[in-house]
């Protein structure tokens, strides 16, 4: 449904060490956050390589007030970090991306990948034990076969739920550079990987081999001007993805035109004016993040200080521009110097396309109501996260006169990064990663 | 620079006219910011861009922390101020990890602590690989 009213987010749920940063080891940063396709589970990954799956409780009728929430329903390891022995360097096991496979029996499977390799896990419950065995004990022991005199049969007893993770494919060696994205094709057979200069198309059983569907590595690399930032398959055509570039372009690619999509379908780029081109205008128009909405005919694409809408009929501009953090344009040259500038914002659509989320600095993220054209900045703290009080819209002061409750440009700490959000599929929850915390809020109102 | 800015822009960008005042309001802090950064760093080309620069980033993809002054190497569209984890081969790579284990978990044990690095380490002296055990903070 719409979004009502976007400051009546509470509710918060909390996850991760509440400690400093000292207590906060590197491994414990969350990498990326994303829902399955019904909602009930959303996984998160981190620096670590872990996997963390936390389940939404089934609505209890006794229970009213208990809104769904999400409790931990299964941890793993999904990557350890690794050496190239080809080029003496270490390949980290940063959990880069997750995306989840539509379910099909009572199994949930994922994909995970780090740098280099991508992995297919398949998450499955077990509640029932065969207790009885012929041929060995309660404990495991294998019995004397001398020693049975009578068969039996074994019967299934109930046990504690244990939810185990299994790798069921790792599609390995197919990348030279460091990933970036996966994404699931609506055929539900396969899924693009892309790096800085590549995208691999496989098969989901087939791991021993991808097929190259764009290379943007130029002959000589003297002439490399651009990198591949993000890519996604179209939700609903199957022959369809795009990929974003560090110079703020999309390209559209239709898998049926050429095996090889090096020459795109469709080129989105908003034009510039030469006149306002400064030092940092294509550092801060590298897109870092491209998502479908769930129609499918529109794209947002996340730069430094916006997020843009495009309708995928028009080429020409974006059809919406939604300012993020404005106020950083003067500030460009310390973020610079601090490496702030470089940093990958993600961004999400809601179920209904009818809002969009992306994060800021100082654990502020703003939400954005295509419809009513109203923003709000929120922030994730555990202070202003109190259990029934809505969330207070935050507001961030220029200059001139700082109104209370208004927090300056210059008192923003750039360290609280929220890089990675996500939101249910269908309804009014949202994730969102602060650092090494997850938040987890939900809408006030039904 | 005392600009009439709102704090927060308006989600609306549509109207054409709007777009001009509002790049044009753009260009002045974005130069200002620009002529602050030449001013610190002369050195600096005239475009962030480039291929050397790309090309170190596709060899390192995370930003990393400089260990030398900015002005000596400036950065590339993406951020090539990371600093490359190159090692010798997968011996002095182990070398490194367990010297980092070492200052990271100090409950290692004092023994192996003196051992990394001093000297040339038996198989039973070097300290475990990282456990994949440690369960993130997330999960309670």
């Amino acid at each position: 449904g719409r979004v009502k009213e976007m400051n009546t987010y509470a509710w918060p749920t909390v996850f991760g060490g509440a400690g400093g940063e000292s207590e906060r080891t590197r491994a414990d940063i969350i990498s990326t956050v994303e829902f399955n396709y019904s909602g009930d589970l959303l996984a998160t990954g981190d620096k670590g390589g872990r996997v963390v799956i936390f389940q939404r409780e089934q609505e209890n009728k006794s229970r009213p007030h208990s809104r769904g929430e999400y409790n931990v329903y299964s941890t793993f390891q999904s990557h350890e970090p690794e050496f190239d022995y080809l080029k003496s360097l270490e390949i980290e096991e940063k959990i880069n991306k997750i995306r989840w496979l539509p379910q099909q029996n009572a199994a949930h499977f994922l994909l995970s990948t780090n740098d280099k390799t991508i992995k297919l896990w398949k998450i499955s419950e077990r509640d029932k034990r065969a207790e009885g065995y012929n041929l060995k004990d309660e404990d495991g022991r294998l019995r004397d076969p001398f020693r049975i005199t009578a068969l039996r049969v074994p019967i299934l007893k109930p046990m504690d739920l244990m939810v185990e993770a299994s790798p069921r494919r790792i599609f390995a060696n197919a990348h030279t550079y460091h990933i970036n994205s996966i994404s699931v094709n609506s055929d539900h057979e396969t899924y693009l990987s892309a790096d800085d200069l590549r995208i691999n198309l496989w098969h989901l059983e087939i791991t021993d081999r991808s097929f190259n569907i764009v290379d943007i590595k130029p002959a000589n690399m003297e002439e490399l001007t651009e990198v591949i930032t993000a890519a996604e398959f179209h939700p609903h055509q199957c022959n369809v993805f795009v990929y974003s570039s560090s110079k703020g372009t999309i390209r559209l690619c239709d898998m049926r035109s050429s095996a090889l999509c090096d020459r795109h379908s469709k080129f989105f780029e908003e034009p510039e004016d030469p006149s306002s081109r400064s030092f940092f205008s294509e550092i801060i128009s590298s897109i870092s993040d491209v998502k479908f909405s769930h129609s499918g005919r529109y794209m947002m694409t996340r730069d430094y200080l916006s997020v843009k809408v495009w309708d995928l009929n028009m080429e020409s501009r974006p059809v919406e521009t939604h300012q993020v953090h404005e106020y950083l344009r003067s500030k460009l040259c310390s973020l610079y110097e601090n490496d702030c500038i470089f940093d990958k914002f993600e961004c999400c659509w809601n179920g209904s396309d009818s809002a969009i989320m992306t994060g800021s600095y100082n654990n502020f993220f703003r939400m954005f109501d295509r419809d009513t054209r109203r923003d709000v900045t929120l922030e994730a703290s555990r202070e202003s996260s109190k259990p029934r009080a809505s969330l207070k819209p935050r507001k961030v002061c220029t200059g001139g006169k700082r109104k209370k409750d208004e927090i300056s440009v210059d008192s923003l700490d750039f360290n609280k990064k929220i890089l990675h959000t996500a939101w249910h599929p269908a309804d009014n929850v949202i994730a969102v990663a602060a650092t090494n915390n997850l938040y987890i809020f939900q809408d006030k109102i039904n | 620079m005392s600009q009439k800015q709102e704090e927060e822009n308006p989600a609306e960008e549509t109207g054409e006219e709007k777009q001009d005042t509002q790049e044009k309001e753009g260009l002045l802090p974005e130069r200002a910011e620009e002529a602050k950064l030449k001013a610190k760093y002369p050195s600096l080309g005239q475009k962030p861009g480039g291929s050397d620069f790309l090309m170190k980033r596709l060899q390192k993809g995370v930003w990393g922390i400089v260990s030398y002054p900015l002005s000596l190497e400036p950065k590339g569209v993406l951020g090539m101020k990371s600093v490359e984890q190159k090692y010798f081969d997968s011996g002095d790579y182990n070398m490194a990890k367990a010297k980092m284990k070492n200052k990271q978990l100090p409950s290692a044990g004092p023994d192996k602590n003196l051992v990394t690095g001093d000297h040339i380490p038996t198989p039973q002296d070097l300290p475990q690989r990282k456990s994949s055990l440690v369960t993130s903070k997330l999960a309670g």
